[in-house]
């Protein structure tokens, strides 16, 4: 349907170009991946986005915003050949995407050489933070590096001494390790990589218990973070041996694993528990509307929503103009779900806190994450120094 | 096994159809003009015919000589790399990525070849999958050339130095041109004295030998010259995307080249092409319309094979059935 | 590495083992006895589990939900089979992989309209959710010991109506040789028919076990899919002894090859080069262990006779 829509949409704003009219909305493409184990991930980023548009009253910056979502299916191939659906056929002035770093360093050149925006609710690979960055790229989520990085912060102040490092062998994987290491100096007694989509991880467990470390920091996404937290409480190690994570325990698993996550520390930036009003309006019509509690995702997502409107708003209403719309994402300012003012970096990622959160059993129930402590105030990322953008 | 219902009918199709296939996607560009996003519909077409070729190389051993190969997307994935990673080093014409792909693929066929030949039936297929997922996680393991998040290309390889890929019409005229002498080439092998060896070796393997025929070594020639062009396919959808990933290579990858071959008529080649364009455009079509528009696409399978025996060749009368 | 970490994991190389054997079991039975490649055995794993889930939340208890959710596997199963795979057992091999493979796209899909997108929680039953003291400071789940137990109970019960029984008997000979058995006034439609919703069964009941320790999630069973059939492949097609040996050898290189590869490479290679060696070979451990059997015994280690 929304095809045909775009098709519409399309002829009728050629007809309004024809005559010289100024457009009256903003088209955005929104590619997340909506299909596959990780599709609850994609499913909360575009929830937030368009529980975002919904506030903004359905406008982006005071045009109306046309918004088209399709499934990259975390195939790399398949993002390419959808986005240039988006920029060829769909004419779209801005995309939001992706999920997952490996769709993102397929898709991202293809948007850039089309000069049109790239706004990530998601994915952060270090090469597009560092020196492949790009103009025309904006973050309202992380570097995919950060969030362990607070974490081993975390562990380095609290005094860990004797650390276990667990994650899937993927490049995900070893990058949330160097992550970690990036603050924690500390001895790393093991790096265990599990296989990815692993299920029994009954031989990790038993090896980080032989070992007798301080704590665990686990990088274990979706469906892998389910098995790990749950076989890991099973297994008498959840009091017992500090669990730090990161992208394991968020509200995308916790209705899974429930009591098994609760006490259990990951690192973000954000939380449902934040004491601001926009987080806190967000929050409560999220679960109104969808009946969750939402993950960093679907903030992220909510972000991405009120960048893309301050932005065109600094650009006075005109997309037309791609550069100028462009520079205008610098200077875009608006109150983010973060609490402070919105942040870019000169390589289009934010400067923002990052938090130790854990997770808990609200009074209604319902499981979240809720902040501990602040590690980093007002964090870059390690790669921003080797971007020559400035 | 079941005869072609009329051999007359089943030999005009089997030139008509073909033809009128290429016909078609030749002057799908010259459409493509008319409709909104040319370079897009350009794109997502030169796309269905690298699956296309990857498909024809999966039923010269499949259709014609029984060999179910569950890894087959193995060989798109060493043609991927190959670009991939002599451009890490700086190589960049088709005149040496090209040999370069093509004599990794006979390689690896060789030497996987080689140990699954020995096998049958579903032995086979199980065989063909490990060495399959050998090759995915040896590629997700390569740090240096982006393991899992993949390898970025800067431009598409250069023919004698000259961009001529990097046009997506040059690029489309060139995928049409690799799909049509594939497809000729696999005819000619089909029809050669080689190809009625295979297809004999197939129905009755002992009786071939007891005729003098080493099965084996024509089995195994064939899966290495289906290995080759099947990286040829890989070599055309690195430079489509300028991207190279481990994902070209997952097993749900080698599922679907099967499910391609299947669902076009195993056994006839035009099918591959016909099932590889069916496959991918209903995707593209039915994603538009829902998220859950496999919902649909599934029950749609389920129905051909059901109802259309002999896939949807089998529809049109041609196409040989084993 | 120390003696009782290396007991530690033999111990759990072998319940992932029984695992791995209580999910292929139904896999090796239908394919073993009519021959027919049902790649739906992951989808129907991942159904149980789901259906467990829907049932518990309904009932509160998980013996009701268990039984509920096996009976509402059966009927499936045997939906699908009177719908879809009935038409297909005279059929090549490939056009049942077509049709499977739109079943699994279905199901998938449909879990994911059904239950949503996201991980879903079944809870260890209260009565077993102890555990045992295994090491200092590492405790075994006793319902991961239930799992083991309904493995061999399903492993011996196999056995026993296989060889022992009547209907075992006309199910070995139907699948030797449905024609003769069909003319000797067996109604071999019928007995199929029994054979592939018991097959169901059996993929509901190992999903419905495991989800207490796993993520229940649309997409679980392709995993599972692809281990269960290296699993019968190694064991060999079609028998039972040969599925429950190969899972637990299956089991136990995975396991080990997991815990100790790192370090056995670390014996050779500095540590850091160790830690991105063995990893990448432990995932493939279970292929080349494939690829060897099938290079020295292209049948399987044991399979059933007269294949």
């Amino acid at each position: 349907m929304r095809k045909f829509l775009a098709t519409a949409g399309i002829a009728g704003a050629f007809a309004l170009a024809a005559m010289g009219a100024q457009a009256q909305s903003v088209k955005v493409g929104v590619m997340l991946t909506l299909s596959g184990p990780a599709a609850v991930l994609g499913q909360h980023a575009r929830d937030g986005f368009q529980l975002g548009i919904k506030h903004l009253g359905g406008k982006l910056g005071g045009l109306t915003a046309d918004i088209i979502v399709v499934d990259d299916e975390l195939k790399p191939d398949v993002g390419v050949q959808k986005v240039q659906a988006l920029l060829e056929r769909d004419k779209v002035d801005i995309v939001v995407g992706v999920i997952f770093s490996n769709v993102m360093m397929a898709i991202a050149k293809p948007v850039f050489d089309a000069n049109t925006i790239l706004v990530s609710p998601n994915a952060g690979p270090s090469p597009l933070a560092g020196r492949g960055c790009s103009p025309w790229f904006f973050s309202t989520a992380w570097q995919n590096d950060q969030n362990h990085e607070a974490m081993g912060k975390y562990a380095q102040d609290a005094g860990y001494k004797k650390v276990v490092l667990i994650a899937p062998n993927y490049q995900a994987g070893k990058d949330s390790m160097a992550g970690f290491k990036r603050h924690f100096k500390g001895e790393i007694v093991e790096e265990i990589f599990n296989q990815v989509n692993q299920l029994d991880f009954a031989a990790e467990i038993a090896k980080i218990a032989s070992l007798k470390p301080d704590a665990v920091f686990a990088f274990e996404p979706g469906g892998m973070g389910v098995n790990f937290v749950k076989q890991y409480a099973q297994a008498g190690l959840a009091g017992k041996i500090p669990f730090l994570s990161a992208f394991t325990v968020d509200e995308t698993t916790l209705p899974a694993t429930q009591d098994a996550a609760v006490g259990l520390f990951a690192g973000s930036q954000w939380a449902p528990n934040l004491e601001n009003p926009v987080s806190k309006k967000f929050v409560a019509d999220y679960e109104k509307d969808y009946g969750k509690v939402p993950a960093m995702y679907a903030a992220q997502g909510y972000d991405a929503a009120l960048l893309i409107d301050a932005a065109i708003k600094a650009a006075g209403g005109k997309v037309a103009d791609k550069a100028a719309l462009r520079d205008a994402f610098k200077r875009a300012s608006f109150a983010s779900i973060r609490g402070a003012p919105f942040k870019l970096n000169t390589n289009g990622f934010p400067i923002q806190d990052v938090y130790v959160v854990k997770a808990v059993k609200r009074a209604d129930g319902k499981f979240a994450t809720e902040t501990v402590a602040k590690v980093f105030t007002g964090y870059t990322d390690a790669y921003a120094k080797d971007c020559p953008l400035k | 096994m079941t005869e072609p219902k009329s051999s007359a009918r089943a030999d005009r199709f089997a030139i008509t159809l073909p033809l009128a296939l290429f016909i078609v996607l030749a002057l799908m560009p010259l459409l493509a003009h008319y409709l909104p996003g040319e370079r897009y519909v350009i794109g997502l077409f030169a796309r269905v015919m690298i699956f296309a070729i990857a498909a024809i190389s999966l039923d010269l051993i499949l259709g014609y000589g029984g060999l179910v190969s569950f890894g087959h997307a193995a060989f798109l994935g060493l043609g991927a790399y190959a670009v991939g990673i002599t451009a890490a080093h700086g190589i960049t014409d088709v005149t040496v990525v090209l040999p370069v792909a093509l004599a990794a693929a006979a390689l690896f066929a060789l030497a996987t070849g080689a140990i699954a030949m020995r096998t049958r039936g579903v032995y086979f297929i199980m065989i063909t999958l490990a060495f399959g997922q050998m090759a995915y996680y040896t590629a997700t393991s390569l740090s240096q050339y982006g393991g899992d998040d993949g390898l970025r290309l800067a431009a598409r390889s250069t023919v004698l130095g000259l961009p001529v890929l990097a046009d997506s019409r040059g690029f489309y005229f060139a995928v049409l041109a690799a799909l049509v002498v594939v497809y000729l080439l696999c005819r000619m092998i089909v029809a050669s004295r080689f190809g009625r060896v295979l297809r004999a070796a197939r129905e009755n393997p002992v009786r071939t030998e007891t005729m003098g025929y080493n099965v084996h070594a024509f089995r195994l020639t064939a899966y290495v010259i289906s290995g080759c062009i099947c990286a040829i396919a890989g070599f055309l959808l690195a430079n489509q995307n300028s991207f190279v990933s481990p994902a070209y290579m997952s097993w749900q990858r080698s599922g679907e080249l099967i499910v391609m071959v299947i669902l076009g008529g195993m056994g006839s080649l035009h099918g591959a092409v016909l099932g590889s364009l069916v496959y991918l455009l209903l995707e593209e079509l039915l994603s538009g319309f829902t998220e859950h528009w496999k919902v649909i696409f599934g029950p749609l399978l389920v129905l051909v094979v059901l109802f259309a025996r002999g896939g949807l060749m089998g529809l049109f009368g041609g196409g040989r059935r084993g | 590495m120390s003696t009782t970490l290396f007991i530690v994991q033999t111990l759990n190389g072998l319940q992932l083992g029984v695992l791995l054997f209580l999910i292929a079991a139904g896999l090796t039975l239908v394919f073993g006895v009519m021959d027919f490649i049902n790649l739906a055995h992951g989808v129907q794993y991942m159904l149980g589990a789901y259906l467990a889930v829907t049932f518990y939340g309904l009932t509160g208890n998980f013996g009701y939900a268990l039984v509920l959710a096996l009976i509402a596997a059966l009927l499936i199963g045997l939906l699908v089979e009177v719908l879809v795979f009935r038409h297909l057992y005279e059929r090549d091999h490939l056009d049942q992989v077509l049709a499977t493979f739109g079943v699994i796209l279905f199901v998938n899909e449909g879990v994911k309209i059904v239950w949503g997108a996201a991980p879903r929680n079944l809870p260890i039953p209260d009565f077993f959710s102890g555990s045992l003291r295994l090491i200092d400071g590492l405790n075994y789940p006793i319902w991961r010991l239930c799992i083991i137990a309904s493995g061999l109970l399903v492993a011996a019960g196999l056995w026993f109506v296989v060889t022992k029984t009547r209907i075992g008997m006309r199910i070995r000979a139907g699948a030797t040789n449905a024609a003769m058995v069909s003319a000797l006034g067996v109604d071999v439609r019928r007995l199929f028919t029994v054979v592939f919703g018991f097959g169901a069964m059996l993929a509901g009941f190992a999903g419905v076990m495991v989800a207490p320790i796993l993520s229940v999630e649309p997409g679980m069973g392709d995993s599972v899919l692809i281990l269960a059939f290296v699993v019968i492949v190694i064991g060999g097609i079609g028998s039972i002894r040969g599925a429950f040996l190969g899972a637990l050898l299956v089991g136990l290189v995975d396991t080990l090859g997991r815990s100790f590869a790192t370090d056995l490479f670390r014996l050779f290679l500095d540590t850091s080069a160790a830690r991105q060696v063995g990893p990448a070979v432990a995932s493939m451990l279970i292929y080349l262990l494939m690829a060897l059997v099938l290079l020295l015994k292209p049948a399987g280690l044991f399979p059933a006779k007269g294949r």
